[in-house]
């Protein structure tokens, strides 16, 4: 019993730690450039965090999650600004309809496995991506999709940097909050069983066809509200922001922070968010360093930099240990 | 009448197209067969044939003839170089690690091919002139007609080798049992290096073949990477007359929707295809048998 | 308890089982044996609702059960263990015998997600019972190893111990004793007895036969198929077929 409180005692204060940072970030950048760079981190943040509950926890891997993210930014976007519907309600239907879309989807894509639901995701996304350039009339195709209000809350209008990473931050904390509780608990649990011995966990009574689907649609419904944020804060989306290349991006984030680390995510957003910002030329070696980051992590650093970086920590201070002259032998 | 003549031009060019893909899910089959790893970096190899073509033959100057050797040559050593250092080591990880490995070496390869060559298309001159043949109302490329009979040359030599030839058999050997390969004394090691070999230089042909036709530039890989896998599926991942006729659906279908429906979503119908297959039949519409539950 | 109707299943060419039938009484051990590739895990498989069957019926309390999936079969208290043993490698000792705590446990995901007080509660009593069963088989002490790094045997009453957490009526163990030293057998006989005593039915599926002749009180001998025997240890012992199929013939 101690055991247990201790542990999520540990948990809590972990995410204490991480929400106070969040909070007073913008005061240590005196709300310079780069709180609009991290309105990005955030909404990258909440993308890897879905991509890994289902990827990291449950192992289905999934190269079509910018689907969800842009039919989340376009729902939100078309009914404000073509259709002025409040923002916030467009955003609850847009998760809804993304929801439901997810869960009817999931039962035939989730029955695959392996490569064959990599592709079939694959497939997924560019389907979409295409059916946001074809309807033109719908969504502007590929010249976009202008004129998206602000949110708005009794008087406040998130238009400023500042504002934005509040909002986009507040989702995002929750995000992780539900994330990290959902990942230690007896859902977590199965779906990790689901990881390592889908037959074992059958065994034992996991509902384990019903469970992928609902992760699946959680995955999937935290990603359109993160895209429904993405549509309200730049005002302006276009299919480019939702091809299979971001879904490549989320993917490379999530194997930097490690499979199954929810902080690891926001780690990986955080990294690949602002690594273009600090080293403009890194636009053009974007896509080497994703092939590069991909290839390396997987194969000498399986647990990304979360458990990575303290591993090598480790064996660096034991062989320092064992080379200091501080013991003397009989 | 005329609506006849476009149909048959639409289905000319779709068996055209779907030659490719039929040759580009072949190249995924030899690999899915003796490793079982699904080779995402497959469409790169296509594309890495039409780019090296272009700049041996354009940048450098040398002939088709001799810029195409080059090209083959040059993809199936990145091929061998990517078994090498990133397959090879990995033969025993969880399948999901070598998806990603995979996606990560066709992004790498897409990745360099950006920085040398830039987003621009290209188009490499047709083998044999520009005069379109008709036949029955129907307009044909010379090109198509290369196409044709490079596939069917690279088909039957592919029949020949598997099923004729001790590698061949030994490489057929290893897809249905690897431990009693080893037993009878075949390099497994070996065979796998091979099938990305084999599997590299056919879908450099398939890209050569196709570029004067369709341009090509630094990210035609994923498409028709995709499309290629698509006909493999439909053959049930076999090596032979299975994914020809399956690359021959796609590529028909692909090309009739695209006509007759609408020309924007015409990318989209393969992948549809593919998807309404991995549900229905991830078996492939050729292979009988049941599938397990577990 | 358990009623294996004429169950026959054939692989494309290869006919795995024939018409095989037999019971498996409440309370009792019985073994399953027969020389490899008899068809005895494909009849486990069938039972445990892994596969279907070409033909036939598989009985359970009375209900037909053909065909059921085993995530149904586990909360009607049916569980099986697996030759080669298919342990959750990267949760902990105590973290596996937790999941086999899922039928008895009901937080779903909006409650675990927003650490309901409901789901605190369960969690403790989680832990507790699935300590409590690690005790059982012996193993409390690894509590917070990392499955995959168990040695074999330990990971063997892993397995155990995460099946009885479901707190099954029936426990059917397909080759428990393989790849286990002397020791360990002993020491695994010693769990089965154990299990049997509480009540519940176990069925064997195994090729040690002192293992088998020591705890089972009823066998069925499987060979290329058939059901070629049935009765106590001894009356096994002394038939003549079985003898044959053994040892083969003169």
């Amino acid at each position: 019993m101690k055991f247990l409180e201790g542990s999520m005692k540990q948990e809590l204060m972990k995410f204490f730690v991480f929400a106070v940072a969040v909070f007073t970030a913008p005061v240590f950048f005196k709300g310079g450039y780069i709180v609009n760079v991290l309105v990005f981190v955030g909404i990258y943040t909440i993308l890897a965090v879905a991509l890994n509950l289902l990827l990291g926890l449950a192992g289905q891997i999934s190269l079509g999650q910018a689907a969800f993210f842009g039919l989340g930014a376009y729902i939100s976007g078309v009914l404000t600004a073509t259709y002025a519907v409040n923002p916030w309600v467009a955003m609850v239907i847009a998760a809804i309809a993304v929801g439901i879309v997810a869960f009817i989807l999931g039962f035939p894509i989730l029955k695959l496995k392996g490569h064959y639901l990599a592709m079939a995701t694959l497939g997924m996304g560019i389907i979409v991506y295409i059916f946001f350039n074809e309807t033109v009339d719908l969504t502007g195709g590929p010249s976009g999709l202008p004129g998206i209000p602000n949110l708005a809350i009794s008087g406040i209008i998130f238009d400023s940097d500042i504002k934005n990473y509040y909002l986009v931050w507040s989702f995002a904390i929750v995000t992780i909050l539900l994330s990290v509780n959902l990942s230690a608990s007896r859902i977590g649990r199965a779906l990790r069983a689901i990881h390592d011995s889908e037959v074992a966990a059958r065994i034992l009574g996991v509902n384990v066809r019903l469970l992928k689907v609902q992760i699946f649609t959680i995955s999937g419904i935290f990603s359109a509200l993160a895209g429904s944020l993405y549509a309200h804060t730049v005002q302006f989306i276009s299919p480019a922001s939702f091809g299979f290349n971001v879904s490549i991006e989320l993917l490379t984030m999530v194997i930097i922070g490690g499979l199954g680390s929810i902080y690891g995510s926001f780690l990986g957003a955080a990294i690949l968010t602002l690594l273009p910002e600090l080293f403009r030329t890194f636009q053009d070696y974007d896509i080497v360093v994703y092939g590069i980051v991909l290839i390396v992590m997987t194969m000498f650093m399986p647990g990304g930099l979360v458990r990575g970086i303290p591993l090598l920590a480790r064996s660096l201070l034991a062989k320092v240990k064992s080379g200091l002259p501080s013991e003397r032998r009989v | 009448m005329e609506l006849f003549e476009q149909i048959l031009q639409y289905i000319l060019s779709g068996l055209s197209t779907g030659a490719i893909y039929a040759l580009i899910g072949l190249g995924f089959a030899i690999i899915y067969n003796s490793t079982s790893i699904i080779n995402f970096a497959q469409g790169e190899f296509v594309m890495l044939g039409g780019m090296l073509t272009l700049f041996f033959h354009i940048t450098l100057g040398l002939s088709l003839p001799l810029a195409i050797i080059l090209a083959i040559v040059v993809t199936t050593a990145v091929g061998a170089l990517f078994e090498r250092l990133a397959i090879s080591p990995l033969k025993d990880a969880e399948p999901i690690i070598l998806i990603i490995i995979t996606i990560g070496g066709s992004i790498l390869i897409r990745g360099v091919a950006m920085l040398l060559w830039g987003k621009d298309t290209h188009a490499l001159p047709m083998f044999s002139g520009n005069e379109p043949i008709i036949l029955m109302g129907a307009a044909m490329m010379p090109q198509n007609l290369w196409i044709f009979g490079i596939t069917l040359i690279i088909i039957t030599a592919n029949r020949l080798f598997f099923h004729h030839s001790i590698s061949g058999k030994a490489m057929r050997a290893c897809s249905f049992n690897r431990t009693a390969s080893r037993l009878v004394g075949i390099d497994v090691k070996r065979m796998i290096l091979f099938s990305f070999v084999i599997s590299s230089a056919m879908g450099a042909a398939a890209g050569i073949i196709i570029a004067p036709l369709t341009m090509t530039s630094y990210d035609v890989g994923i498409m028709l990477g995709l499309k290629g896998f698509c006909a493999a599926i439909i053959g049930g991942m076999s090596s032979g007359m299975g994914t020809v006729a399956g690359g021959l659906i796609v590529g028909v279908l692909e090309s009739l929707g695209a006509g007759l429906i609408s020309s924007g979503y015409k990318d989209a119908i393969a992948f549809i295809i593919l998807l309404l297959i991995l549900f229905i039949r991830p078996q492939g519409l050729f292979i009988k048998g049941e599938a397990e539950r577990v | 308890m358990l009623k294996i109707e004429s169950i026959t299943k054939i692989f494309g060419g290869l006919t795995a089982l024939q018409g095989v039938s037999f019971s498996i009484a409440a309370g009792e051990i019985t073994g399953i044996i027969g020389p490899n590739g008899a068809g005895k895990t494909t009849l486990f498989n069938i039972v445990t609702g892994i596969y279907d069957p070409t033909s036939g019926k598989v009985y359970y309390g009375g209900t037909d059960i053909t065909g059921f999936p085993p995530e149904k079969l586990a909360r009607l208290g049916m569980v099986r263990t697996f030759q080669g043993i298919e342990l959750f490698g990267q949760m902990t000792v105590l973290e596996n015998v937790m999941v086999g705590l899922h039928t008895k446990s009901r937080s779903g995901i909006i409650a675990s997600a927003l650490k309901l007080p409901a789901h605190l509660r369960e969690e403790r009593h989680i832990r507790e019972r699935a300590i409590s069963w690690l005790e059982f088989a012996g193993i409390a002490e690894l509590a917070h190893m990392k499955a995959a790094n168990l040695p074999f045997g330990k990971g063997r009453l892993l397995e155990i111990a995460r099946a009885m957490a479901v707190e099954p009526q029936i426990i059917l163990l397909d080759e428990p004793a393989a790849g286990l030293n002397s020791r360990e057998t002993a020491d695994l006989a010693t769990l089965i007895m154990k299990i049997k005593d509480s009540g519940i039915t176990v069925a064997v599926v195994e090729h040690d036969m002192e293992l088998v002749m020591e705890i089972c009180s009823r066998i069925v001998v499987i060979n290329l198929g058939h059901k070629l025997a049935e009765g106590t240890p001894r009356e096994i012992q002394e038939d003549e077929k079985v003898i044959t199929a053994y040892l083969g013939e003169g």
